[in-house]
């Protein structure tokens, strides 16, 4: 996917956002500056960048398409654009404690104790609120949901996030481009491999630099790691959430052989920093593709086993069939990427649609459901397990020799990329100036999976909204950052 | 499921052998052995991880480490625990979530800041949206480095507390 840049005038965005409500093109991310507002989208063939000049502080609201709603709050939180004719102005990652309003825009001090948030009403005789959060009762990110219900049914599920905003992408500015990667990696833990790529790409597109091919068939083959070890914890933690600890146990396992694979390999098991602008930090130990080649081996032995037990156990599947249904025509609409797209019939995969090296000579299927439940997304997660395990088999035999990185220049540039997490499309942007980062841009795919989770819920009693979740495994992190 | 489950039976378990203790205070080592004795529950409070510290910690569970086989386990409240872990810069949007977390805790309570993040902050310290690390908001016992801490590194910690080994030096 070529992206390019254009400057626009408030036509010009209101005519991207009609081609976004019409359904002609996706949305990649919305972001801002003082000053300007940006918006990237893809479809009809090209991919884009708009730059709109906002003198006044504000632009035309793009919430036409409901996936933008939580983009615009954002962005009005921390740069102080407003978004004219949203509908929803509330605040977002803002609640009122940093101590500071708008912090990437005409930061002001703020005074006064943080106003109480205000969920969205549900009106019906017998309803009732659950509210849940922030800290949860497992071990997972923070969160605010706030269920209303009638009975065990759950009418609408509200989410609150923003509990974990570290204010990543103000430190990323100013750094070079080394230690901005440091903060990228940083954005999703469990992504650090894409994030890191995503990063390295747009450095590498603002500076117009190739990195060696050696890098790309090392990051690919970290990427695959990673999808791999991701797609097997949350199997195992589906089917744990449905009481089946067995499987739990099983895909615990071969998850941690992963990351042993790949502490061997790279010398970090979640292969953290590994992926630098310019190429990649460190070689393949020598004892590493040993180590990956077993590793996919005793995967191969062991995976048939892990699934013949999920689709030979009636009181499981009786938990994830059915349950947790996004319909397709959601999903086309919100753009989502990863299994919770590809679950619900959108078939994008970036490592497919928007290819980069080495995956446009790689041989690999990207599988596709229409169902849309919690089974369905398990089912993806399998494929795409296995997908991966065959795409290590084509590194290991096909990456070349050579260097594994190129120096840097101090340049000045734009660049942006798309890369394929094992959530799905990550974005990254990044404006260079003197060979320092000036503004950089992150977008989570769970942007774009969030908001279908209310949807997925709606119906479902609310017992099984643990099972919901986690089928989805969005990132707060990703998207407070 | 019969042959995995038989598997499961008649292959040794993959558990394997605990880290050597960390260093640790000799006063507070005798109190927690003396408070606690071999049990120890632990609620765990994301105030600003990017997730990857909860990976290795979800992994201290995984048959490998087999984290209850110590005596070790986590609960699902505050009201439960004797031990915070507690991960991430602390946010800002998170600091009340983990006052009050650390007040539901009942005494006596030990709190472990777990990660580059919680020691200090990490990369955000210094930023408009953390408070630099755990201490600079609740009182801290015990610091395991990492980013993230390994889980045999998370072990040491947890086993560390759990014994009440005074410190060799
Ligand atoms: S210490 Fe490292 S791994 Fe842990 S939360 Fe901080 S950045 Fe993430």
């Amino acid at each position: 996917m070529n992206w390019t840049t254009r400057e626009t005038d408030q036509d010009g965005w209101r005519e991207a956002t009609q081609s976004l409500v019409d359904g002609r093109r996706t949305l990649t991310s919305l972001w801002g500056e003082p000053g300007r507002v940006r918006m990237a989208l893809h479809g009809e063939g090209a991919a884009e960048i708009l730059s709109l000049a906002c003198p006044a502080g504000a632009y035309p609201s793009v919430a036409g398409r409901p996936a933008t709603i939580r983009l615009e709050r954002a962005l009005a939180d921390v740069s102080g654009l407003e978004p004219e004719g949203a509908a929803d102005r509330r605040p977002w990652l803002d609640h009122g404690r940093w101590g500071v309003r708008r912090p990437l825009g005409d930061a002001a001090a703020a005074d006064g104790a943080p106003a109480p948030y205000v969920f969205l009403a549900a009106e019906g005789e017998g309803l009732h609120q659950i509210p849940v959060g922030p800290v949860h009762a497992g071990i997972i990110e923070p969160g605010q949901f706030r269920f209303t219900a009638s009975g065990e049914t759950v009418v609408r599920l509200e989410e609150r996030l923003g509990f974990l905003h570290r204010g990543l992408e103000a430190r990323m500015a100013g750094l070079d481009p080394a230690d901005a990667a440091k903060l990228a990696g940083r954005a999703s833990g469990d992504s650090t491999v894409a994030y890191a790529i995503a990063f390295a790409r747009a450095v590498e597109a603002a500076l117009g630099l190739e990195p060696p091919p050696r890098a790309h068939w090392l990051r690919a083959l970290m990427a695959e790691l990673e999808r791999i070890a991701n797609h097997l914890g949350d199997i195992g933690a589906i089917c744990n959430d449905a009481a089946f600890s067995l499987m739990h146990a099983h895909c615990g396992i071969l998850r941690e052989e992963v990351l042993r694979a790949a502490d061997v390999a790279f010398g970090h098991r979640l292969m953290m920093d590994r992926v630098v602008p310019g190429g990649v930090a460190v070689d393949l130990a020598p004892a590493g593709a040993g180590a990956i080649a077993a590793l996919v081996r005793r995967a191969r032995e062991r995976l048939p086993a892990l699934v013949s037990l999920y689709d030979d156990t009636a009181s499981l599947l009786d938990r994830t069939v059915g349950t947790g249904r996004v319909a397709p025509e959601l999903a086309a609409l919100f753009g989502a990427g990863g299994y919770v797209g590809r679950a619900s019939g959108r078939s994008f995969d970036a490592r497919r649609d928007a290819p980069y090296p080495p995956y446009d000579t790689l041989a690999f299927d990207v599988a596709v459901l229409d169902d849309g439940d919690v089974n369905a997304r398990v089912w993806i997660r399998i494929e795409e397990a296995r997908q991966s395990l065959a795409l290590i088999d084509q590194i290991l035999a096909s990456a070349p020799a050579g260097p594994i990185a190129a120096g840097l220049p101090d340049g000045t540039g734009e660049g942006c990329a798309l890369v394929e997490g094992f959530r799905g499309d990550v974005f990254a942007w990044v404006s260079l100036e003197g060979g320092r980062v000036r503004r950089a841009h992150l977008r989570d795919p769970s942007w774009f999976q969030w908001p279908l989770l209310e949807a997925a819920i709606e119906g479902n009693i609310v017992a099984d909204f643990p099972l919901c979740n986690k089928s989805f495994n969005c990132s707060y992190a990703g998207v407070d950052l | 499921m019969p042959r995995l489950l038989a598997e499961g039976v008649l292959k040794s378990p993959l558990a394997e052998p605990a880290p050597p203790l960390a260093e640790l205070g000799p006063a507070f080592a005798e109190a927690a052995r003396r408070r606690l004795g071999r049990s120890l529950s632990i609620r765990q409070v994301d105030a600003g991880s990017c997730n990857a510290c909860e990976l290795e910690i979800h992994a201290l569970s995984n048959p490998y480490y087999d984290l209850e086989r110590f005596g070790l386990r986590f609960v699902a409240s505050p009201r439960h625990a004797d031990v915070l872990l507690v991960t991430g810069p602390v946010t800002h949007n998170m600091r009340e979530a983990l006052e009050r977390t650390y007040a539901a805790t009942p005494a006596p309570k030990w709190v472990i800041a777990a990660g580059g993040c919680a020691i200090d902050g990490g990369l955000f310290a210094g930023g408009y949206a953390c408070a630099n690390g755990v201490a600079s908001v609740i009182p801290v016992d015990l610091a395991i480095p990492g980013c993230p801490p390994s889980p045999t590194a998370l072990l040491q910690g947890l086993l560390t507390l759990l014994e009440g080994k005074p410190s060799s030096g």
